[in-house]
């Protein structure tokens, strides 16, 4: 019974995954001291929430057959522009939720922007994705530096940098955003007209084309929701730290890419979930802390993860018959 | 004999493309190969050229067995095949193409490296053979389409052949170009060479060639020396059987124009197009291969621009087409290739089939889709084409057979209540029975009020459906046929046989 709804919640080659991620999850909470925690699990799920919701930006533009290599420079971009608009510079603004409001649109308003431009040199002028990401994230990084000179901006009003540790409904607000961010990331891509074309686009963009289907606006819309989801994510981050920094998430694209890598997302296009992206980052997630807390060092974890989403691709490849 | 093919036989999946071919060559005869599209003419030098080995039968080469399983291991038997499409590197030099399979090496301290001396005088000797003097580090980029198909053979001579195939050697040249090659097969020919000259220009045929075996329907129906052959016996051969009643009745009634194309000129594609379709009228567009029928229609579609000239539907005049609009404007476009072009292969029926409709099916801001309709619109579209297939949700497209993807692609452009539908070459490589649910549809269609523009290779298919016949030929309308006017002969040799005059 359990199994034909995750069936149908999940399809059914990707069940896999599922059962890989639990039993992973049992056995090190079986074998390794400190996992199977309540500090430990609200840990987990504080880091899971922004790399999921960057990963699921991620995996808008994956189905499109294109790939966002900026989304860390998005993060640390509208995390210095987050830290700006919420420092002392706009304290004449009352009420103080007021500044916050405007504040997170400046940050969403700065993600999209970027991907926008993403979008743009993609769609429009037909550069490789690829290319096109990996200089925006060269010069979206450089400016953010750039920009503040390298300095961290403090000072954020008291009532943001609590918000971690707020509830609503008596539901932590970062879990309340993840939630939000998942649901439409889901409605959108299941519900809609844009659902059904970027996939389309994402498998083969000529057929598509010829079908009716706006190729050009559909690819750079999915650009722009990914900036707007690293934007989301970068104010959970900003939050957490209580600082705008201009080096935030620098280290977050492995974990990024694995997540949409590992959870099967088609390398190709065309073929991915919100539902698998999730738990593509849960397992990337888990495996970070366990193996954090077996006392392995950063490098060795590093090597660790880097094998295991290489071999998650592989499997990807497997899955669509290449091999 | 040097060649001799026994009872040879190639299926793929259920379709059976040769039936049983036997026929022999001796050294130094040209054989001309000739048929309709499909005919199988391709699939049998392939077998020949080591792309795929046949399902059955038996070949051999001077008496032993031959069985290539690959171009090269045809090529050291001393099978050479210039392509329609040459098969060269424009990025490398002539010499670099020539000897592209085996470099000539040399050792220097027991590092081998490509000697170039070698290569150099080589490439001349061979460039002589054909007579090309030029300088052998020329890049092939560089060349026009005549060189390039020289290179091409003195590529082949290279590998000593006894025997060299040539798939419609002629399309890319000019009058005085052809000519020439013909005197350079006169000439292997007198060196003993063996050649099968495969050509859709029947004169050609005629002048260069010893023999002619006409393949029909994957079966060899006539092999015979050339005096017993003139053009009207070959185009007869060639078309066969009579198929008419093939094809269902329609009743006619047929409307007012509904598009009229004037001067359509994209240059380089297609020049000074004009007609027109009326409603209820399924209008067919004939030529051969490359004469500029789907590029025409491409531009109508919006998927290419235009130069000059006008469209005009439904009496308005359009300046702007894209896709988008086309369909808005209920205008459907089935292409030509199925899967780069129809299909979403990775994806399931359902998803396919709706893709073009799916505007139908979506409401309020959000675009948010009805999945209910749009599986009942699908599913009834999927049932009138007479799909075979299991599940719409669950099954990928990639796993019907070809002509039910063909039926899905139909059912799909169906889904959007076309206007005007046009069709490039809609039973292209699916079997008889795909082909006659197929001509239904289109009948239907058309009596609900549609008008249809067809493209097709099959003469007796645009015959059996049509009310009219459009010849193109080089990117121009050469003739046009009213159904009282159709007779396969006539409409043959305009389309093959005046090539030549139109050059």
């Amino acid at each position: 019974m359990i199994e034909s709804t995750a069936n149908k919640l999940l399809g059914k080659s990707e069940n896999t995954t599922v059962y890989v991620c639990v039993l992973y999850y049992f056995i090190m909470a079986i074998f390794v001291p400190g996992f199977f925690t309540i500090h430990n699990s609200w840990n987990l799920l504080f880091n899971l929430l922004p790399l999921l919701i960057v990963a699921i930006g991620q995996t808008y533009v994956m189905l499109g057959a294109g790939i966002d290599l900026s989304v860390t420079s998005i993060v640390a971009m509208t995390s210095i522009i987050g830290g700006y608009c919420l420092s002392d510079i706009t304290a004449f603004i009352e009420p103080v939720w007021l500044r916050i409001v405007f504040s997170l649109g400046a940050m969403l308003l700065t993600g999209a922007l970027i991907g926008l431009i993403n979008g743009v040199s993609v769609a429009k002028l037909g550069m490789p994705a690829f290319m096109v990401t990996l200089t925006t994230m060269m010069l979206f990084s450089g400016t953010a530096i750039w920009l503040t000179r390298s300095q961290n901006s403090y000072m954020l009003p008291e009532s943001f940098v609590n918000m971690p540790y707020t509830s609503l409904w008596f539901i932590p607000l970062p879990l309340l955003i993840g939630l939000v961010v998942v649901g439409i990331a889901y409605f959108l891509l299941n519900n809609t007209l844009y659902g059904e074309w970027l996939p389309s686009v994402g498998m083969n963009s000529k057929t598509a084309a010829i079908s009716g289907v706006k190729v050009q606006s559909t690819t750079i819309w999915s650009y722009i929701i990914c900036g707007c989801c690293a934007a989301v994510a970068s104010i959970l981050y900003t939050a957490r730290l209580e600082t705008g920094s201009p080096v935030m998430g620098q280290h977050i694209l492995l974990d990024v890419i694995g997540s949409v890598v590992i959870g099967g997302t088609s390398l190709f296009g065309g073929v991915g979930k919100i539902q698998w992206t999730v738990i593509g980052a849960v397992f990337i997630i888990m495996l970070d802390n366990s193996l954090n807390l077996m006392g392995m060092s950063y490098f060795l974890i590093m090597i660790i993860k880097g094998l295991v989403i290489l071999l998650a691709a592989m499997m990807n490849l497997l899955k669509e018959g290449k091999y | 004999m040097l060649l001799q093919l026994k009872n040879i036989k190639k299926s793929f999946g259920k379709v059976e493309v040769l039936k049983g071919i036997t026929f022999s060559l001796d050294e130094g005869m040209i054989l001309g190969l000739i048929g309709e599209n499909g005919a199988g003419k391709s699939t049998m030098m392939n077998l020949l050229g080591g792309i795929f080995p046949p399902t059955a039968g038996e070949m051999f080469l001077n008496g032993e067995t031959y069985l290539p399983n690959s171009p090269i291991a045809a090529q050291s038997k001393g099978v050479a095949f210039i392509h329609q499409e040459l098969n060269l590197f424009p990025n490398l030099s002539i010499a670099e193409n020539l000897f592209i399979n085996q470099f000539p090496k040399k050792r220097f301290f027991g590092v081998s490296r490509i000697d170039k001396k070698t290569i150099n005088v080589k490439a001349k000797e061979l460039l002589g053979q054909v007579g090309l003097t030029m300088d052998p580090n020329k890049k092939v980029e560089e060349l026009s389409p005549a060189p390039r198909q020289l290179v091409e053979i003195a590529k082949a001579l290279g590998a000593n052949p006894k025997i060299i195939i040539f798939d419609e050697p002629t399309t890319s040249l000019s009058h005085h170009e052809a000519k020439k090659l013909f005197e350079l097969i006169k000439k292997l020919k007198a060196q003993g060479i063996a050649m099968i000259y495969i050509s859709h220009n029947l004169d050609d045929v005629l002048k260069l060639v010893d023999s002619v075996a006409i393949l029909r329907d994957g079966e060899l129906v006539r092999m015979d020396e050339k005096k017993s052959f003139d053009i009207q016996t070959m185009v007869k051969e060639m078309v066969g059987r009579e198929m008419l009643e093939f094809f269902p009745g329609r009743m006619k009634k047929i409307g007012k124009k509904v598009l009229e194309v004037e001067n359509l000129t994209a240059k380089g594609f297609i020049k000074d197009v004009t007609f027109h379709i009326k409603k209820q009228e399924v209008v067919g567009f004939y030529g051969l291969v490359g004469a500029g029928r789907s590029e025409m229609v491409r531009v109508l579609y919006g998927l290419d621009r235009f130069d000059s000239g006008s469209i005009v539907w439904k009496g308005e005049l359009i300046d702007k087409t894209n896709p988008v609009l086309s369909i808005q404007r209920g205008i459907a476009f089935l292409t030509e290739d199925r899967i780069e072009e129809g299909l979403l292969t990775r994806m399931n029926i359902q998803k396919n089939a709706q893709l073009a409709a799916l505007g139908h099916f979506t409401k309020g801001l959000l675009h948010r889709i009805n999945r209910f309709e749009a599986k009942e619109k699908v599913k009834e579209k999927v049932y009138a084409t007479k799909t075979k297939y299991e599940n719409l949700t669950e099954q990928l497209v990639s796993t019907l057979s070809g002509g039910n993807q063909q039926k899905i692609v139909l059912a799909k452009w169906l889904l959007t209540d076309p206007e005007l539908l046009i069709l490039d070459e809609p039973t292209k490589g699916i079997d008889i029975g795909a082909k006659r649910e197929i001509y239904g549809l289109i009948n239907n269609l058309v009596e609900n009020g549609s008008s249809v523009l067809m493209i097709s290779s099959e003469l007796e298919e645009l015959m059996g459906l049509c009310d009219r016949i459009i010849v193109m030929s080089k990117g121009k309308i050469t003739a046009s046929f009213d159904k009282s006017q159709f007779e396969r002969n006539t409409i043959l040799e305009v389309a093959l046989h005046k090539q030549t005059a139109i050059l």
